[in-house]
């Protein structure tokens, strides 16, 4: 098969409404969330250099803001984490895993 | 009495031994393609890889770095901690799988997949090793510093230290020559297990002296430090500066400058990681998106859970060993974790001391180890599939050759590594990461999200945003005070000193809040005004990138 056969199948696959609907679909999620993520990191950075007075009060003995915020920066890590996991294995493997198989199909003829 | 001294060498030698049979067994099965060279013929499986990674990641100044600023700087120590984590959400959502999908061996795979192969796979070859260089230094003096205080050498003696910086040039360049991808990838993984262990038992050792109350634990760090402010974010960062001697007048701009420069390194942080190509060649290893993706969780899971006991062992360091003893013995603030263990197994001159400081020191020098093997390999590997291979023989060379030309690669790296980590002791290893991290945000980040994500990108584009992040970036650090002008630069300039050669001009230490935007600019420019366009092939990266299909197969340019 030639180059420029190869060429008209991923223009082709590109186009296709499956395609579409799976780049939608990741890109609905990826974005937003790193968007998102991204803007409560940068929150906790900003809120620890310029709002010091707040961060250091405590929540309790010895416990303060700072700490409780940096703690829940893990914990969104992870939460996100199991998000996306979720969102791959019950919406994107599915529709990526059905076009690879049609891509591949027609490169091998 | 066992001597941690005997004891420590013993752990090493083990763990050298036991890593070298592993690389040289995994350099005989090798042989048979390039593939085993580059990845490790992309048979790992994702908790292997995930676990690899988390070896590949969690360096020096992780372990030691961060345990040693928390120690001696309180709170903001545990930034770098955070932003290393975090970062792993830009690889998960944007960068793993699509650069499985779309890639072979290297970062500029994926970069030059539509552009003109010459120019892309040079810059990127370029932005490579400059960020592996920064990255192979900070865990070089890491490793001169922990193994003088293993072995008793007087921490002034800088010869000792050279020898230590050598010896392990040396070790890294025979895993990667001779084990390739495959090799150092099973150092990588006993390395994540040897520190997960060792971190938790330190972390278990230290909660139990208080209780396993965390609130008791902070207290005391917080007294034993003798600052009110120990647990509060300001003690390295972001710091409010004075003008007058007496600390009564705030001076604006540098109290701003200052903060910024948290602002600088956090950035640098959290978009660093996707942009290190070591990390990303990791990504290789694996058949499949799917794996790639389970190898992100498996990675996540335990580098985060490692920084979280960075917080027990950086207070808990603060607490039990104090920093007075913490930044005589290093002034970086280094051995923090080592001296906690020893403190820990009941303090110097006992026998559970001895064993705690051999044992934690061993795994810390596992971890340097592994660490510079994956960087080493990932530079070598450049330098022969993107710039031998690809710009100076155009595609047409034995695979047998490109092997060869790595591997030469590899000992040359190693060698300038070396020289430049013997003239950098006495930095702070986390602070040197973090440079690294500022370069690979600026020039490789941006590179890699457009080449996936926008179809217009072109190789003006790419070039343009690489050598654009990478320029800014250095231009910004020599003119920093890291180069010239304070106590801690590299052309020292002492506050009894009559004059200095200074120039710095930048007010920040980190360049990532300039270099950054600067990377992302530039890459959008050199789109805008160049003509180029590579519709077709972009709908092949883009459906390679999303479905996986015809996945490690090379594109025809």
């Amino acid at each position: 098969m030639s180059s420029s056969e190869d060429e008209k199948v991923w223009v082709e696959t590109q186009a296709s409404p499956e395609f579409q609907a799976l780049r939608k679909k990741f890109r609905n999620f990826a974005f937003p969330v790193t968007a998102a993520f991204l803007g409560w990191y940068f929150l906790y950075v900003l809120l620890t250099a310029f709002a010091r007075d707040w961060v250091s009060q405590e929540v309790a003995p010895n416990i303060n803001i700072a700490i409780v915020l940096g703690v829940l920066q893990f914990v969104s890590t992870f939460v996100i984490m199991w998000l996306y996991e979720r969102h791959s294995s019950r919406t994107l493997d599915p529709a990526s895993d059905a076009l690879r198989d049609k891509v591949n199909a027609r490169l091998a003829k | 009495m066992i001597d941690s001294r005997t004891l420590a060498t013993i752990l090493f030698v083990a763990f050298i031994s036991v890593t070298l049979v592993l690389v040289f067994r995994a350099g005989r099965s090798n042989k048979k393609s390039a593939s085993d060279f580059y990845d490790g013929g992309a048979s790992f499986s994702g908790f292997q890889n995930g676990l690899a990674i988390a070896g590949d990641y969690m360096s020096a100044a992780s372990f030691l770095g961060i345990a040693g600023m928390i120690a001696l700087f309180g709170y903001d120590g545990f930034l770098y901690s955070i932003g290393f984590l975090v970062a792993w959400l830009v690889a998960l959502l944007l960068v793993a799988e699509p650069l499985r999908n779309s890639g072979r061996f290297t970062m500029g795979d994926v970069l030059s997949f539509r552009m003109r192969q010459r120019p892309v796979r040079s810059a990127s070859a370029a932005s490579t090793v400059v960020v592996s260089i920064f990255y192979l230094l900070a865990q070089m003096v890491g490793a001169g510093s922990l193994v003088t205080l293993l072995l008793g050498i007087d921490p002034t003696d800088t010869n000792a230290k050279n020898v230590i910086i050598l010896v392990v040039g040396v070790l890294m360049i025979v895993y990667v020559t001779v084990g390739g991808m495959k090799g150092t990838t099973y150092v990588q993984i006993i390395k994540a297990f040897l520190l997960m262990i060792g971190a938790t038992l330190l972390t278990v050792m230290v909660l139990a002296k208080f209780g396993f109350n965390i609130s008791e634990l902070l207290g005391h760090a917080k007294d034993a430090s003798g600052s009110a402010s120990f647990l509060e974010p300001g003690g390295k960062y972001g710091k409010v500066i004075y003008s007058d001697e007496a600390h009564t007048v705030v001076d604006q701009f540098k109290t701003l400058m200052s903060k910024l420069d948290l602002i600088s390194l956090g950035m640098a942080l959290v978009l660093g990681t996707a942009g290190l190509p070591h990390i990303l060649i990791r990504f290789y290893t694996v058949p499949t998106a799917k794996a790639a993706r389970t190898s992100v969780n498996w990675a996540i899971g335990n580098i985060g859970f490692f920084y979280l006991m960075t917080i027990a062992l950086g207070f808990g360091a603060a607490a039990l060993v104090g920093s007075a003893k913490i930044s005589e013995a290093d002034k970086g603030g280094n051995l923090a974790a080592p001296l906690l263990a020893q403190e820990l197994g009941g303090g110097a001159g006992t026998t559970g001391g001895a064993v705690m400081l051999a044992v934690i020191g061993a795994i810390a020098f596992a971890t340097i180890l592994a660490v510079v093997a994956g960087l080493t390999l990932a530079s070598s590997s450049s330098f022969a599939h993107d710039f031998y291979a690809n710009v100076i023989k155009k595609g047409n060379v034995d695979p047998k050759k490109e092997v060869r030309v790595a591997k030469i690669a590899a000992v040359l790296i190693g060698l300038v590594a070396i020289a430049l980590a013997i003239g950098a002791q006495g930095l702070n290893v986390a602070f040197l990461v973090a440079i690294a991290f500022a370069i690979a945000a600026s020039a490789n980040l941006p590179t890699v999200l457009y080449s996936l994500f926008w179809k217009k990108f072109n190789t003006r584009g790419a070039v343009w945003a690489i050598y654009g992040g990478l320029i800014a970036a250095i231009v910004l650090l020599i003119f920093s005070g890291n180069v010239s002008g304070t106590e801690t630069s590299f052309i020292k300039c002492l506050p009894d000193a009559v004059s200095c050669v200074k120039f710095n001009y930048f007010p920040l230490n980190n360049p990532g809040i300039i270099s950054i935007p600067f990377g992302f600019f530039m890459g959008w420019l050199g789109t805008v005004t160049s003509n180029e366009r590579n519709t077709a092939k972009y709908a092949e990266l883009e459906v390679r990138s999303l479905t996986g299909a015809a996945i490690g197969k090379a594109v025809q340019h």
